[in-house]
């Protein structure tokens, strides 16, 4: 499969929304513009089952590389590998969501769509790319965008919130550069399957791994660089917040994962200590900040950093179960924000409210709405049979491998964090869905339309199918996971 | 032998239930969602039946009951060691145990026709009820240490949404919550006690499990040298699986949830919280018995002395309480106590008697209730009386669960707290004299609620329609039939042939002296609630008085209700809760935008330099040569 068509669906849809008159055009050639994408998505996934079964076992299937720099050493070079296929599927299920709630978007829509599928050629072009620097470029297209989405379509102190993502964000940027400067001084090269013959000197590793880790954890709200998330997701439009939450997040870990960790493995050993701790720290201390929430998305913004905690913890252990589960729960956590955001912002919608105080009894007047809301609640909240539990007891039991008393500790307050979580969940369920209805004029307000049951569906069977089923996902990130 | 087949049925087919009731139940099949929610549960139990007699009526060639596993999947993989695998196992106790959960989820279903007709969410309701059976059916079959851990989690949930069934009253909602926050509190023990347990005897497998943790090997070896703060990790791992079910079985101090629970419909309490689910936390202790009762003294003596105090304080609280629903939910609390004491004091096989009765007359008592709180529409033993002309039938299902819970013989309770209270006596006599106690206030209280509620004088309520509806439909009275017989007869059952701790049938033992005792103050209780409440007297508040600081702090439920409060709401919620939510906005996002603020200061600053006047740059190029000449000097010479 060229996987260059991929990257390339998301930017024809861009030139054929250009060319749109009309709303209804836009978002017809918008949203079949990601079903393609999904597809795309599927068929991938397809072929790779069918290349490992014919017994392909080399690291990396399908790729394809042309010379871009060639003075540089730089190669536009993409491939996968199950991990990659894993992330690839979530950008395109988290997309065709992301399309389907922003239905009804104005002013400006086509300028809105544009910006989206930029976002999701930039997320599709990193998943994808073996060489370092077309890793970076990809990064970057996936940033500045967001900056116009909140800037415009957001609500609340949005300037403030754009600029302070958009700042941090790029100070990660600047940060991972760096380390990809060293890494490429190193070696003399930015091809990624290259690098990792290569052992890297001792020295150059403990130097350029923090900055490697550092700049990719401020994308995945490493603590204490964290703090864009709340205000950045609560300014964003509903869709923006999904692709931020469920994707943009993910492009952090995944660095942290794939570029910091698989390059650097020594370095990586030697700062695990302070990655648990500062992982325990967001899990915990981001789990009680959510707590005394009183938006919606605030909350849920919240909850994203104790969950990304989870993520780098199990990269923090080091262990292969670990880290699964840290793959794992970006997967889940990508699906189940995404479904949260889409709940709250259908809510927003009808009653114009993210207040959990001003809410109440939302059950009984959009039961379906409430429903997937719940729904990703308890997936939150881990429950058996959906993803978030999957990932969950997957990362604890890999943590628990890794013995010493403090590493246990740290297991156990990331453990204690499935209470917390229950308690901040329901509160939340409990003042908002059920309850008395609070106002009397939602009384005539409507359930999800049909676009918006499609993205909340959608979504929900993604969480269920890893819940009910995950030795599926389990066996394609784990196929040589080494 | 049973075959896997039809055994993955038992379970499967209440989760077909809920799937289909959940999914088309509320718009496409609303006026049939009951019969068929039921008929479901209905082919399960059949089968659950099937399966019991096919695994009890084989002969036993090494002469004891073998544990099987007929199924086994693999669902997640971990390590070569650790899986998840969703397995079947099938020993006396899980055979019981589906036929009990079968049974008593069938009756409440067909109880349920009847009770929930006419309610907005009927169909949502028999979702719940399927998707709740299904749950507690792949509990007690599950081989997986963590196969229990994922259903004992859904359970959890489907108590939550039962609870909170009436979620526009904010008191359910809040019972519905305190139940998941309670019980997940004692999960993170049941989780991180399976962390240690598996770790070191690297299998999530319990056959596996039991053997490498009870007999000498490498495993073994590891698991009880390892330690933390003196204390073993096996020790730990079992404390902490214990602390899991004692959440789910509201052992003191963690029973907080389950009074509140009876906000949720009452034939929900009675499958759930009285028969059911509850007793969950006892058959995790049964199913890992062989570690336990291997692991040294000191583990078993936590169960023995948890399960006695509990079964103390709830008997004392129920004698206090005057919610019907809630007597009865005390009155669970205490029975479970006795259940748990009774596996800390190696009474293996009367727990699980004890298990098996009190699911049958426990939920006949939740039925009349719920028969009772329909007449009288109210919960308050005060607005009923004299109702024994109104509700026949009622009464004597009522008097059955009575004398059978009291312990009087022939009824079921009889027998089984029998056994546990022989168990006892061989393992601590003041456990004993606790049992023996706590069974004279158990009759008591029960029968304070059986003379309150059908003698006394006929309140407003209950008199304002005499003979103007029939009783109960005829789908309610065939479960409180039913049960009736249970409660009557459940006891005359050989138990010991069955269920024993080493699958070894032992022959039934007689009524032995030891009887005595408790049936003489169980009579004794009787009288006095005879005395008390027969007839509308003074007598109660006198009686009140006499204990009056004491009958004040047990109607309190001792005040652990406002501890908790104070833990959560002082503690948690203003201790760190809002400081932490501070502390982000304020200085760690303070640090952020300092940062920012500084950047943007020295920008400021240094803006001026960039002024575009020819005069500044000639002077900085000046000054800068000046510089560079005065440090160029100074380096060298």
């Amino acid at each position: 499969m060229n996987l260059s068509l991929l990257v390339l669906a998301p930017l024809i849809t861009v030139v054929a929304v250009l060319f749109c008159r009309g709303r209804s055009s836009i978002r017809w050639v918008s949203l079949a513009g990601v079903t393609v994408q999904l597809i795309l998505a599927f068929a991938l996934l397809f072929l790779y089952w069918k290349e490992r079964a014919a017994g392909n076992d080399s690291a990396m299937l399908f790729e394809t590389r042309h010379t871009w720099f060639r003075a540089l050493n730089i190669d536009y070079h993409l491939g996968v590998d199950g991990i990659s296929v894993a992330m690839i599927l979530l950008t395109a299920f988290v997309m065709e969501a992301a399309i389907l709630v922003s239905w009804k978007i104005a002013p400006m829509t086509k300028e809105f769509f544009v910006l989206l599928h930029i976002l999701s050629a930039g997320a599709y072009g990193f998943f994808l790319s073996l060489d370092l620097f077309t890793l970076f470029f990809f990064l970057e297209i996936s940033v500045i965008p967001k900056f116009l989405l909140i800037g415009i379509w957001g609500s609340g102190k949005k300037e403030y919130s754009a600029m302070k993502l958009a700042l941090m964000l790029m100070g990660g940027s600047a940060l991972a550069f760096i380390g990809l400067l060293g890494v490429y001084y190193n070696t003399h090269t930015f091809d990624w399957p290259a690098i990792s013959q290569i052992h890297l000197p001792l020295q150059a590793q403990r130097l350029w791994f923090p900055f490697l880790f550092t700049g990719f954890g401020i994308f995945t709200a490493l603590f204490p660089f964290h703090t864009w998330v709340p205000d950045g997701h609560s300014s964003a439009p509903t869709a923006a917040s999904m692709f931020l939450a469920g994707i943009s997040m993910k492009l952090g870990s995944y660095g942290c994962l794939r570029v910091a960790v698989f390059l650097m493995p020594e370095a990586a050993r030697i700062y695990s200590p302070v990655i648990i701790l500062m992982a325990t720290i967001a899990i915990v201390y981001g789990a009680f900040a959510t707590m005394m929430q009183k938006d919606l998305k605030y909350m849920n913004a919240y909850s994203s950093i104790s969950h990304c905690g989870f993520i780098l913890l199990g990269i923090g252990m080091l262990t292969q179960t670990a880290i699964t589960g840290a793959i794992i729960q970006m997967i889940s956590h990508g699906l189940m924000t995404a479904l949260f955001f889409a709940a709250i912002g259908m809510i927003y919608d009808r009653t114009h409210t993210r207040l959990v105080g001003q809410l109440g009894g939302l059950l009984k007047i959009m039961p379906f709405i409430s429903t997937i809301f719940v729904l990703a609640g308890l997936c939150s909240l881990g429950l058996p049979g959906l993803s978030g539990f999957v990932a969950e007891i997957t990362v604890f039991m890999g943590s628990w491998q890794h013995a010493g008393e403090w590493y246990r500790l740290a297991t156990i307050l990331a453990c204690s964090s499935i209470v917390i979580t229950a308690v901040y969940i329901l509160r939340a369920t409990g003042q908002t869905i059920m309850g008395p209805l609070k106002d009397t004029h939602y009384n005539g307000l409507g359930d999800a339309a049909w676009n918006e049951r499609l993205a909340g569906i959608l979504l929900t069977a993604g969480i269920v199918a890893i819940g009910i089923a995950p030795f599926w996902l389990s066996r394609l990130l784990t196929y040589k996971l080494n | 032998m049973p075959n896997a087949s039809y055994i993955v049925l038992i379970p499967l087919l209440p989760l077909a239930g809920f799937a289909l009731l959940g999914l088309f139940g509320r718009r496409y099949i609303k006026g049939f969602a009951g019969v068929l929610g039921t008929s479901f549960v209905l082919v399960s139990t059949a089968l659950a039946l099937y399966v019991a007699w096919q695994y009890f009526s084989i002969s036993l060639p090494q002469g004891h009951f073998k544990q099987t596993v007929p199924l086994n999947l693999n669902w997640l993989t971990f390590s070569p060691g650790l899986s998840i695998d969703m397995s079947i196992i099938l020993d006396p106790i899980s055979v019981m145990m589906i036929v009990v959960v079968t049974l008593i989820s069938l009756l409440v279903h067909t109880f349920s026709l009847g009770y929930m007709k006419g309610e907005t969410r009927y169909a949502t309701y028999y979702a719940f009820l399927n998707l709740f059976t299904f749950s507690m059916l792949g509990l007690v079959l599950s081989g997986n240490l963590f196969e229990t851990y994922i259903f004992w989690e859904l359970v959890g949930c489907s108590s939550f949404l039962l609870i909170g069934f009436y979620f526009d009253r904010p008191t359910a909602v809040a019972a519905a919550k305190k139940a998941f926050i309670v019980t997940r509190f004692a999960d993170l023990g049941f989780l991180v006690g399976i962390l240690i347990l598996s770790f070191h005897a690297d299998t999530l497998d319990i056959h596996t499990l039991i053997q490498r943790l009870t007999q000498p090997g490498p495993q073994l070896t590891n698991i009880t040298t390892a330690s933390f703060l003196g204390i073993s990790a096996l020790s730990w791992g079992l404390v902490l699986v214990f602390v899991g079910g004692a959440g789910k079985s509201a052992m003191f101090p963690l029973h907080i949830w389950l009074p509140d629970a009876m906000e949720g419909p009452t034939p929900v309490s009675a499958l759930i919280h009285a028969a059911t689910m509850v007793v969950a936390g006892v058959y995790l202790v049964a199913r890992l018995y062989p570690v336990y009762a291997h692991a040294g003294p000191a583990v078993l003596q936590v169960v023995l002395y948890v399960g006695a105090l509990s079964a103390l304080l709830a008997a004392i609280i129920a004698c206090t309480q005057t919610d019907i629903k809630r007597v009865l939910a005390y009155s669970t609390m205490s029975q479970i106590g006795y259940m748990m004491f009774a596996l800390g004091a190696h009474g293996y096989t009367a727990s699980m008697f004890h298990l098996f009765t009190h699911a049958f007359f426990k939920a006949l008592l939740f039925l009349c209730a719920g028969v009772i709180i329909h007449r009288v529409h109210s919960n308050e033993m005060k607005d009923m009386g004299a109702l024994r002309k109104l509700l026949p039938l009622t009464h004597a299902c009522f008097l059955i669960a009575c004398l059978a819970i009291s312990g009087i013989p022939p009824f079921s309770g009889f027998f089984s707290k029998e056994d546990i209270l022989l168990a006892a006596w061989n393992s601590n006599k003041l456990v004993y004299a606790v049992g023996l106690f706590t069974s004279g206030l158990t009759a008591f209280y029960m029968f304070r609620l059986y003379f309150s509620v059908f003698w006394g004088r006929p309140t407003h309520e209950a008199g304002a329609h005499p003979g103007h509806h029939p009783e109960t439909p005829f789908t309610e009275k065939l479960p409180l039939v039913i049960l009736a017989l249970g409660a009557l007869s459940a006891g005359w059952i050989p138990f010991s042939r069955f269920v024993t701790a080493d699958g070894k049938p032992e022959p039934a033992h007689g009524v032995s002296v030891f009887a005595i005792a408790p049936v003489a103050l169980a009579l004794i209780g009787i009288a006095t609630a005879a005395y008390l409440y027969r007839k509308e007297t003074e007598r109660p508040q006198r009686a009140a008085a006499a204990f009056k600081g004491f009958y004040q702090f047990a109607y309190h439920k001792f005040y652990i209700d406002e501890v908790y409060t104070f833990i959560t709401k002082k503690i948690i919620f203003n201790g760190i809760g809002r400081p932490a939510a501070w502390i982000d906005k304020n200085i760690v996002d303070g640090l952020m935008n300092l940062l920012a603020t500084i950047t943007a200061r020295i920008a400021a600053g240094i803006k001026g330099i960039q002024s575009g006047k020819v005069q500044d740059y000639t002077l900085y190029f000046f000054a800068g040569i000046v510089g560079l000449a005065v440090l160029f000097i100074y380096l060298y010479t």
